[in-house]
């Protein structure tokens, strides 16, 4: 097949655009910092806000896929939700999956 | 060189390298997945790698290999990857005071490695009274990446063979790993509160403004929550008052 052998080639567009997103992204890592370190001191006010950065930002990234998913998703994270009070990362996402699939195959939802 | 230092730089290393390893094992199926679904909509291997090494963040990796299969602009590829990765402006800087310990090299390739998971353990071994270290930060996002790469490889080669996602219940498997680094923080005095605007805003957004820009706004409305009330008193006195109160 004509994709297999070019496997290892990179076009010069491609990668120009790959790096040109690369750059925008670290642009976004550096950003916060640059911006706090230009400041002499912070207020107190700016520190609560960046203390409560985890919480806010995480939250985005869990609340929709919850409310706008399906079943099967809503279980699979209610289920998770539990797991998550006593057990790490890793067994939350075990649990979670397993929760996914029994709900998918066990009970037909969301399939 | 003293002992406890040695112990203190052994302890950096080995628990960097295993918070890492944690990471690489959770994030493998979404770089399995990214290199899936690069090589099905034109990138080669290579190009999949590059992509990985150098962008380095995978829900943006996702959108812009989506975009890019269906022929869009580049400009509005790169934008759309911007808007996806907006959120690590927050991250670094809530982590100044933690990198800009760093010396200068360190310190702008320790930002480089700067995903979520990165943030979130970071802010969790700060939290615990641990530093991090650039020797701790380094070990577990050098693993991290190097694992983000060979997995979008094995991706790539072996694309054809996985078939939908939704089939294996990976696609579940994002929400719920973010869902785990969230609970992470429950433990602060503000997190019901700044969890709970961060939800609404970013559900009502999604459904407003649509996908990517739910999150900016969602954690903007969190943020400002932490931010209006007036500050906490750094050194809370009337807490110890109210132990002692609790033990008599």
């Amino acid at each position: 097949m004509e994709s297999e052998m070019n496997a290892f080639s990179i076009d010069s567009g491609t990668a120009m655009l790959i790096v040109v997103a690369a750059i925008a992204t670290y642009f976004t890592r550096v950003g916060g910092y640059v911006l706090m370190s230009s400041m002499k001191r912070i207020p107190p006010r700016v520190e609560s806000a960046l203390n409560a950065v985890p919480a806010a930002v995480l939250t985005t990234l869990v609340a929709p896929p919850f409310v706008y998913g399906g079943w099967d998703i809503k279980i699979a994270m209610a289920v998770a939700l539990i797991i998550g009070l006593r057990f790490p990362g890793l067994t939350i996402l075990v649990i979670g999956w397993a929760a996914v699939m029994a709900a998918r195959y066990g009970f037909g939802l969301g399939v | 060189m003293q002992p406890e230092q040695n112990m203190d730089k052994r302890e950096q290393l080995t628990n960097g390298l295993k918070k890492g390893a944690v990471v690489a094992i959770s994030s493998a199926p979404f770089g399995i997945l990214f290199g899936a679904i690069a090589v099905d909509n034109g990138f080669s291997i290579a190009e999949a790698a590059l992509m990985s090494g150098l962008v380095y963040g995978g829900a943006s990796q996702l959108v812009g290999i989506e975009l890019f299969g269906h022929h869009v602009a580049a400009w509005i590829i790169v934008l759309s990857i911007l808007a996806v990765n907006f959120r690590h402006i927050l991250y670094s800087a809530a982590l100044a005071s933690v990198i800009g310990r760093y010396p200068h090299i360190q310190r702008w390739l320790a930002f480089f490695l700067l995903v979520d998971p990165q943030f979130a353990e970071t802010v969790k071994r700060e939290d615990a009274g641990k530093p991090a270290t650039f020797r701790w930060y380094f070990a577990m996002g050098a693993v991290v990446w190097v694992s983000w790469i060979l997995t979008t490889i094995i991706g790539a080669f072996f694309g054809r063979m996985i078939g939908d996602p939704k089939a294996l219940g990976i696609d579940v498997l994002l929400p719920i790993y973010f869902l785990g680094l969230t609970m992470g923080f429950r433990g602060r005095h503000n997190f019901f509160p700044v969890m709970l605007a961060g939800a609404l805003g970013s559900v009502v957004a999604f459904h407003v403004v649509g996908s990517p820009w739910h999150i900016s706004v969602g954690a903007a409305l969190g943020i400002l929550i932490a931010a209006i009330p007036p500050p906490p008193k750094v050194h809370e006195e009337p807490d110890v008052s109210e132990i002692e109160r609790e033990a008599m």
